[in-house]
C-alpha cells in the first residue's frame, strides 16, 4: 500500500513533501530537461530582485568537504523578465511554484510582493531574508528578528491573501526561534529554513581566499545537522507552523530526518548540481522508508521525533495491522 | 544557430582507461550520450563514487565518440585535485555517472572553407570531433597545438594524420616551434589561408588568439573552460561576460550558453570580474531598486 505523501504549507496542498531549494534550479527550464517538474511538490525559484542582477564575480563556488561555498550574488534577470519570461513557462505546465523574493529594503520586498500578487502560477512566495538592508547599514534581515517581521508584515499585506508567505530563515543567528516567532507573528503562514551559513576556504596554491566574494554560503551535507537542529528547535517552539526543510539533503533518509524533526515538506538543493534526479529519487526514497515503518501519511511523521522517550508510535500500523483505528492515542506504557 | 540537445544522465561503464602524455584518458559506455554527440558538447563527471563527499560535477569536453557498444565517448583530463586524481583512478569495468552532452555545439560552416584548429593543453581534445566533422564537409583543416612542454601538447599525432598542416609549439621548446600558439598564430593564418579559426585552451590562450584572429579579420570560435558544479544551467557559477547580439554585456553560463562563443564577443580582459556595464551590474543604471531596466 502506498504512503499518502500530501503535505500543506498553509491551506495550499502539495502532492509530495519535496521541493527544489530557492537558488539551485534557477527558474525551473533546465531541470524539466531531466523530468516532469509536475512530479514535484512545488518548484522554488531562485530569488527574484526588483532590477537584473548581474552577480558576483568568478569564482563563485569553493569545493569543500561534503558540501561547497558559493556566492552567486542573486544573478537573475529582475522581475519584469521573471514574469513576461520564466513565470508564465511554469504556469502553463502547471508546475506548483514557489515565487523566492530578495530585496535591499522592506519597500523593495513589498513591491516584489505587489507585482506577484496578479501574476497567475504564484503557488506560495517565499521571503529571501539573508539579504543586506540598504536602509540599516547592511545588516542582514534574517539576523534581526523585528526587520524581518517587518518584511514579512509587508509582504504579507500585499500579497494576495490565498498564496502563503514564507519566511526564509538563515541559522547564522543567536537565537533562531526568537526569529521564527517574530516572523510568524509578522504574518508568515510557514517557515523555511535553512538558508546557507556562511563560510570561507582559502586556496592553499594561491594563498587567497577560495572565492571572489571571500566569503560565500555552505550548502551541502555538511550543513545538515545544522538544519535539523534548526527545525527541531522552531518546531519545538511553533508546533502549528508548516516547516519546509532545507539544508544538504542528499537522500530520502535525510528528508525523513528532517521531517522527523518537524519539517512538513523538505527542500532539494545542492543535491541537485550533484544529482539533476535528486528530487525524484529522494521522494521515492523518502516513500519506501515511511512505508517500511508502518505509515500511511507522510503527516504522521512529522516532529515524531519529539514525542517522549519510550513512547510508542500511535502512527505505526504494523502491531496490530488493518486496524481502522491508527489514529487513536496509546499510552506511552 | 544549433537547436540545443536534451542531456540525459548515464551511468556507464569504464572501457578502457589510457594515458596519452601528460594526461589521462577515459572510455566511458555512454549510449544516450554518443548518439546525441556533437563536437564541441561536454560532458559533466561525479567524481568519488556513491558516498562521495565531492558534490560538485567535473566538466571535461569529448575526445572522441565511437559506436562500439552502442556507443562510448572518451574525454581528456589532468589530474589537479582529489576529484580528478580519483577519476585517475579508475579501471575497465568501474562505473561512472555522465550527465552529457552539454553546451552549445561549434557552428560548422556551410561552405568548404580552410579552417585553423588551435588547442592549448589537452583543450585540443575538444577539436577532433570538429575536424571530422569539417572535413566531412570537405573544409580544409589545419593544426595549431602547444602546450608549456612536449608531453602538454595534446594530441600532436592525431593533428599530424588529419590536418594539411600541423603546426607545434612548447613554451620551453621541447617539441615545435618555442613560444606559444598565439604567437605562432600570424604565420600559420597566413601559410594556411584560413578563413575561420576554432579554438579551444585556457584563458590566456583564448584571448590571444581572439586579438590575432581579429587582427586578420577572420572569424574565430573559442571554447571556454570555466569551473562549474553542475553543467546544466542551475548553479550560475560558469559565467563569464559576453556581448550579446544587441550590444549588451550580459554574465552569461559558459555551461548553457557556451562554451563555444564568438571570440570577439567575450570580453576576456574582463573575465573574473563583473563589467560595470554589463547587465545588472552593481551601480550600472537599473541596479538601485527604485529603478529597472525591463
Amino acid at each position: 500500500m502506498s504512503v499518502d505523501m500530501r503535505t500543506y504549507l498553509a491551506h495550499v496542498e502539495l502532492i509530495n513533501p519535496i521541493t527544489t531549494a530557492a537558488g539551485c534550479a534557477s527558474s525551473g527550464k533546465e531541470l524539466a530537461q531531466f523530468f516532469d517538474l509536475n512530479r514535484i511538490g512545488a518548484l522554488a525559484t531562485h530569488s527574484i530582485t526588483m532590477a537584473p542582477r548581474a552577480g558576483r564575480p568568478t569564482p563563485r563556488v569553493a569545493e569543500t568537504p561534503s558540501g561547497m561555498l558559493n556566492a552567486i550574488g542573486l544573478q537573475g534577470p529582475g522581475i519584469e523578465a521573471f514574469l513576461e519570461r520564466d513565470l508564465p513557462w511554469l504556469s502553463q505546465r502547471s508546475v506548483r511554484t514557489i515565487v523566492s523574493i530578495a530585496g535591499g529594503t522592506v519597500n523593495e520586498y513589498g513591491t516584489l510582493a505587489r507585482r506577484l500578487a496578479d501574476a497567475p502560477g504564484v503557488t506560495a512566495v517565499e521571503v529571501n531574508l539573508a539579504c543586506p538592508n540598504i536602509e540599516d547599514r547592511g545588516r542582514v534581515f534574517a539576523r534581526d528578528g523585528a526587520a524581518s517581521a517587518e518584511v514579512i508584515s509587508s509582504v504579507r499585506a500585499l500579497m494576495r491573501y490565498d498564496v502563503p508567505v514564507v519566511a526564509k530563515l538563515s541559522p547564522d543567528v543567536a537565537d533562531i526561534v526568537a526569529i521564527a516567532r517574530a516572523c510568524v507573528d509578522g504574518g508568515a503562514d510557514a517557515l523555511s529554513m535553512i538558508n546557507t551559513p556562511l563560510g570561507m576556504s582559502i586556496d592553499t596554491e594561491t594563498l587567497r581566499p577560495s572565492l571572489a566574494a571571500v566569503t560565500g554560503g555552505l550548502s551541502g551535507p555538511a550543513v545538515r545537522p545544522l538544519a535539523v537542529r534548526c527545525v527541531w528547535q522552531v518546531h519545538a517552539a511553533l508546533p502549528g507552523v508548516p516547516i519546509i526543510g532545507v539544508g544538504g539533503v542528499l537522500t530520502g533518509r535525510d528528508a525523513f530526518e528532517l521531517v522527523l524533526a518537524g519539517a512538513c515538506a523538505v527542500g532539494v538543493g545542492t543535491a541537485l548540481f550533484h544529482d539533476p534526479y535528486a528530487c525524484l529519487r529522494v521522494l521515492r526514497e523518502l516513500e519506501e522508508l515511511l512505508q517500511a515503518r508502518g505509515f500511511q501519511r507522510l503527516a504522521d511523521a512529522v516532529g515524531l521525533a519529539h514525542r517522549p522517550p519510550g513512547s510508542v508510535s500511535r502512527h505505526r500500523t504494523d502491531p496490530a495491522p488493518g486496524q481502522g483505528a491508527s489514529n487513536m492515542e496509546e499510552s506511552p506504557l | 544557430m544549433e537547436t540545443p540537445v536534451t542531456p540525459v544522465q548515464v551511468t556507464g561503464t569504464v572501457l578502457t582507461t589510457r594515458r596519452v602524455e601528460a594526461y589521462h584518458a577515459l572510455t566511458v559506455v555512454a549510449p544516450g550520450i554518443a548518439e546525441r554527440f556533437r563536437p564541441g558538447h561536454f560532458v559533466a563527471v561525479a567524481v568519488g563514487g556513491p558516498q562521495t563527499s565531492m558534490l560538485t560535477r567535473r566538466a571535461f569536453s569529448v575526445h572522441d565518440v565511437k559506436p562500439d557498444y552502442g556507443g562510448t565517448v572518451e574525454f581528456v583530463f589532468t589530474v589537479r585535485g582529489p576529484g580528478t586524481s580519483w577519476l585517475a583512478g579508475r579501471r575497465a569495468r568501474d562505473t561512472l555517472d555522465l550527465v552529457g552532452p552539454l553546451g552549445r555545439p561549434f557552428p560548422l560552416p556551410r561552405d568548404p572553407v580552410s579552417c585553423l584548429l588551435v588547442g592549448g593543453e589537452y583543450g585540443s581534445a575538444t577539436l577532433f570531433g570538429l575536424a571530422d566533422a569539417l572535413q566531412q564537409r570537405d573544409c580544409r583543416v589545419d593544426f595549431l597545438l602547444g602546450g608549456a612542454s612536449e608531453d602538454r601538447v595534446f594530441g600532436a599525432l592525431r593533428a599530424r594524420r588529419m590536418g594539411v598542416t600541423t603546426t607545434l609549439t612548447t613554451e620551453d621548446g621541447s617539441l615545435g616551434l618555442r613560444g606559444t600558439v598565439t604567437d605562432a598564430l600570424p604565420g600559420v593564418i597566413t601559410d594556411t589561408r584560413a578563413d575561420v579559426v576554432y579554438a579551444c585552451g585556457p584563458m590566456d590562450m583564448l584571448r590571444g588568439v581572439t586579438a590575432v584572429s581579429v587582427e586578420f579579420d577572420i572569424p574565430v570560435q573559442v571554447a571556454v573552460e570555466e569551473a562549474m558544479a553542475c553543467g546544466f544551467g542551475m548553479c550560475m557559477t560558469c559565467v563569464l561576460p559576453v556581448i550579446g547580439d544587441d550590444g549588451v554585456t550580459r554574465m552569461v553560463r559558459a555551461c548553457v550558453e557556451g562554451p563555444v562563443f564568438r571570440g570577439e564577443r567575450v570580453r576576456f580582459d574582463d573575465v573574473g570580474t563583473i563589467p560595470f556595464d554589463a547587465l545588472g551590474a552593481p551601480g550600472a543604471p537599473g541596479h538601485s531598486g527604485a529603478r529597472h531596466v525591463s
